[in-house]
């Protein structure tokens, strides 16, 4: 279990930044109030650029100094050309996505690598909840109801390891994570609350 | 127009190059600044205005007595800050408060009138730059502009691309689209078609043509606004009156105001300035300038971009902005983009919209 070496940032934002290289640059697609964008300019030097659909979260990354663009990541990503960043990141945002597919072979388009985390729709605790409970989970992590959750595709990691095979891509690194720590990979299907994938061509 | 003021200005030493092919001998420049400029020259900003605006943008308009059109923006302590920034507006050429246009005094001593040679965006830029070289400033911190002055801030940053540091273009477009050139199209025949317009030789007569003038502003000032703005502020309300008149005095609040606002603008605007600047807008087209791919015009560019729309504006909607947005991000370069939510259409820029402080503090700090 590697040591999370930022304790502000969440745990897979934090993984992130520590495998990033110093001096890279990286397209963060979904990215909130830019919180990894500032870590990666001020701790690593990164040309962090943003795509963030939420007008909100935009107006607070461009008054932090970081280069943010509102648009939508499912029609957007087109716009930027092959190969123009080293990373592309995508956290907690696949599950949002129209097409997970497509955005998975956008992201590794435009970028060399690519870093997405989604929450695992397997952990036990959702399964529990729809089984015994009958009804759609609401947990820490995903507190929101299903009539108002932007989730609109449950995806588990071992259907993530799937849709890699299936699109020829290659996974390197995984991580996962259950309450806000790292946990081992073995039964992380069951286990993770959470997962983190480093994957390439 | 009332006689013109006194105001400061340089005259450029070199003759200035059109895109027309003729050149202007002794063009004036007129300006004001705010702030201190540092001892590096490394804190000014170029604040670029609209079609109707001028170089008061913090100060007392010297014709109409009112504040500044960006006096909630720029100033101490506000988000182009004066105590930190040397805020730098100029009149653009073709304009009519102190820099070269068709009123200004021509070589044979009296006004260019129709024989001002037409100009384009990128001619009002190349003027500005000629500014900035006699001023000795190489590198600005920011270029900064809304509606027209975002074009120049666009075309600013494709044409001289080593001269801004940052480029902040609000509500704002890179090419004019068939709509926009319409509405021109209106205004200018509305003046035209004043016979006191006389083939714009007015100048001597004392006449001028303030009932088409007035028109082309009534038409351009809907454009501005929202049909929501509108609604809220005049609806269907009567003007001074409790029942319909039956003729054709300003029976509706919005007919009055837009009468106002045409006959307010023929006091502080030259009829003949309107035609060559509406022109030089609707001949914008920075792609067309740069081979067609509006990418290429910022290739290779070191500025960082900030571009701003407004979701009520539909003169320049925010389609516009993204078709900027997505060229910048071909050619690799750091952007900014955000569509802020504002009930004031495309005024919205020049109007209390707090969320468009931020960006604009944050973007130039």
């Amino acid at each position: 279990m590697s040591v999370l070496q930022n304790s502000a940032l969440r745990p897979d934002l934090a993984v992130i930044l520590d495998h990033i290289a110093h001096g890279s640059r990286a397209l963060d697609v979904g990215c909130g109030d830019g919180v990894l964008m500032a870590a990666l300019r001020d701790e690593k030097q990164v040309d962090a650029r943003g795509i963030e659909i939420d007008g909100a979260c935009v107006e607070r990354c461009v008054a932090r100094g970081l280069s943010v663009v509102q648009g939508d990541a499912d029609r957007d990503l087109t716009f930027y050309p092959d190969g123009a960043f080293d990373y592309a990141i995508l956290s907690q945002t696949l599950q949002t996505a129209a097409r997970p597919d497509r955005i998975m072979q956008e992201l590794l388009r435009v970028g060399r690598r690519a870093f997405v985390s989604f929450p695992n729709f397997a952990y036990w605790r959702m399964r529990k909840a729809l089984l015994l409970g009958g009804r759609m989970p609401v947990t820490r992590h995903l507190p929101v109801t299903w009539y108002e959750t932007q989730n609109i595709h449950h995806v588990t990691v071992k259907d993530f390891e799937a849709l890699a095979n299936d699109l020829g891509i290659t996974i390197s690194n995984r991580w996962f994570f259950t309450n806000q720590r790292e946990i081992s990979a073995s039964g992380a299907n069951w286990r993770a609350e959470y997962a983190l994938f480093e994957v390439g061509r | 127009m009332a006689p013109t003021p006194a105001f400061s200005a340089i005259t450029l030493p070199h003759a200035l190059p059109l895109d027309s092919g003729e050149v202007l001998e002794g063009v004036q420049i007129a300006f004001e600044t705010y702030g201190e400029l540092a001892a590096d020259k490394g804190n000014a900003i170029l604040l670029c205005h609209a079609l109707t605006g001028d170089q008061f943008v913090a100060s007392e308009h010297p014709i109409t007595g009112k504040p500044g059109w960006w006096e909630r923006m720029v100033g101490p302590g506000k988000p182009i800050d004066t105590g930190r920034f040397h805020v730098i507006c100029a009149n653009v050429i073709g304009s009519c408060m102190g820099s070269t246009g068709p009123a200004s005094e021509g070589p044979e001593g009296k006004p260019h009138a129709m024989a001002f040679p037409v100009i384009t965006i990128r001619d009002m830029v190349r003027g500005l730059i000629g500014l900035l070289d006699v001023l000795g400033i190489e590198r600005l911190h920011a270029v900064v502009g809304g509606s027209m002055g975002g074009m120049q801030a666009l075309s600013l940053a494709a044409n001289f691309p080593e001269r801004a540091e940052r480029v902040l273009a609000i509500a704002t477009t890179a090419r004019h689209s068939a709509q926009n050139i319409a509405f021109h199209e209106v205004g200018r025949q509305a003046i035209m078609a004043d016979p006191a317009w006389a083939d714009g030789e007015y100048y001597a007569s004392g006449i001028t043509p303030d009932a088409g003038l007035a028109v082309a502003r009534m038409a351009a000032h809907i454009t501005y606004l929202s049909e929501e703005g509108l609604t809220e502020k005049f609806g269907r309300r009567l003007q001074d009156r409790t029942e319909k008149g039956f003729g054709f005095d300003a029976d509706f609040q919005v007919e009055s105001y837009l009468r106002y606002q045409g006959s307010g603008f023929t006091r502080r605007f030259d009829a003949n300035s309107y035609l060559y600047i509406t022109r030089a807008m609707d001949y914008f087209d920075i792609a067309e300038e740069h081979g067609g791919l509006l990418a290429d015009a910022f290739a290779g560019t070191t500025s960082r971009f900030c571009l701003v729309s407004f979701d009520s504006d539909w003169l320049y909607p925010t389609a516009e902005s993204r078709h900027v947005v997505h060229a910048l991000n071909a050619a690799g370069a750091p952007v900014s983009f955000v569509e802020l939510s504002a009930p004031f259409g495309h005024d919205s820029f020049l109007l209390e919209v707090p969320a468009l402080d931020r960006v604009v503090k944050g973007f130039l700090e």
